[in-house]
């Protein structure tokens, strides 16, 4: 690594002020950056490190009923949370207990991992995405390989869930990452089904529409079972075909529909 | 940049640069090289130590993340009369080692395990272990230790 200056501030304030230097980067639990620092693919002056800002640690329910994570909780405070069972189910299968430990909700979000778990439950959810700027929806937040809706010294401070009649999230591992070879969300509103998939496709997690049209009419893995998923976005790599992926893509829907009814 | 920490019960303080990590600083600055590095990236546990009682992988972790935090190594974990753990006695009984370069954190990895979850199953132990790997014992043993360690009988843990 190259050598860098860590700060820790207390406070939200404190930690964009801190942001403003534009070498400066945010650490969340690092379990992504650390590694990536190690192989000198990112050369920030200052870290910024949010694990003291303590307004943005913590699990609650808003006026809405929405579930609202503040953006430095790690991914085994959100496993153990009861409110929003798929959401933590999914968390707790992320990494290994220790990489759970430390990585947090904001940082995988702002990493923007294409075959990361929380951007599925956080499209597939219909979640927003609270900063220190703004309030984002996840439709506008995810706009491709590592590519989100975050401005230059812009952090998550909160991510607000409603929470759905039903949901599953359904992970096909890369056996040597750990990683979503392919994993789909799948939620349930009175006003629809909505079904975000991710580590399949070049443009990164995405939503699919045409199984949330059939499953909003009918609530059954039969009700996809006609469709096809579409092959040209989707990656070819050495773990995997396009074709496979999309194969997956339509056996985990199916199956996160099952588990969900 | 210093920092002040307690490691294994004692308050420590020490120089760090910002890129430190927590690994370096306990088997380099402070001799504690119980703590193996295997991999450096995060995949293979060895380096496995408890922050505030949580198992972390102390080589995807700053030391400068780690001021004001109580730090446990696999030199805290026997007694101060060298009385071994529970975890560590029943890798001793079970031969829950080989080569032993990736024991110091599967014990780490074992007795975080214990303190959530004091009685197991073989599952669930295999699932917390996931973040820990061993190129010797195939794991039965370990898993054998494990089950042991929580009292619990280990004649149905799968044989190789």
């Amino acid at each position: 690594m190259y050598d860098f200056d860590v700060t820790r501030p207390a406070t939200i304030v404190e930690a964009v002020a801190a942001l403003a230097d534009e070498d400066a980067q945010a650490l969340g639990g690092g379990q992504t950056l650390i590694p990536t620092l190690k192989q000198r693919l990112a050369s920030p002056t200052v870290l910024v490190s949010l694990s003291k800002v303590s307004e943005m640690i913590g699990i609650c329910t808003d006026d809405q009923g929405r579930l609202c994570i503040g953006g430095a909780t790690t991914h085994s405070a959100v496993a153990r949370d009861a409110s929003y069972p798929a959401l933590s189910a999914m968390a707790s299968h992320i990494g290994d207990p220790a990489v759970r430990n430390r990585g947090t909700i904001g940082g995988s979000v702002a990493n923007n991992d294409p075959a990361a778990c929380y951007p599925a439950g956080v499209l597939g959810s219909g979640a927003t995405v609270t900063t220190n700027k703004r309030e984002i929806a996840a439709d506008d937040f995810f706009l491709g390989l590592f590519e989100t809706a975050l401005e230059e010294g812009e952090i998550i401070t909160e991510v607000k869930f409603p929470i759905p009649e039903a949901a599953n999230y359904q992970k096909f591992i890369q056996p040597a990452s750990r990683f979503a070879l392919v994993g789909v969300f799948v939620a349930k509103f009175a006003d629809g089904v909505r079904v975000a998939v991710t580590g399949a496709s070049e443009e990164g997690v995405h939503r699919w529409s045409a199984a949330e049209e059939a499953l909003t009419a009918d609530f059954t893995p039969e009700a996809i079972a006609e469709l096809t998923v579409p092959e040209d976005t989707l990656i070819t790599d050495t773990h995997a075909s396009s074709a496979y992926r999309a194969h997956l893509v339509k056996v985990m829907t199916g199956r996160a529909v099952k588990a969900a009814s | 940049m210093k920092v002040s920490l307690t490691i294994n019960g004692a308050p420590v303080t020490a120089e760090v640069e910002g890129r430190t990590l927590l690994a370096t600083l306990l088997r380099e600055d402070l001799g504690l090289t119980g703590t193996h590095l295997g991999c450096d990236t995060s995949q293979c546990g060895a380096c496995m130590v408890h922050v505030d009682g949580l198992a972390v992988k102390s080589c995807t972790m700053l030391a400068a993340e780690a001021d004001g935090a109580d730090v446990t190594t696999i030199e805290g974990i026997a007694a101060p009369d060298g009385t071994l753990s529970p975890v560590q006695a029943a890798f001793k009984d079970y031969h829950g080692l080989q080569c032993g370069f990736c024991t110091p954190g599967m014990v780490m990895a074992a007795t975080a395990l214990l303190k959530e979850n004091p009685k197991p199953s073989e599952t669930e132990v295999r699932d917390y272990l996931e973040g820990n790997i061993c190129r010797c014992t195939g794991y039965h043993n370990i898993i054998k230790s494990i089950m042991a360690a929580s009292g619990q009988d280990v004649a149905p843990v799968a044989a190789e």
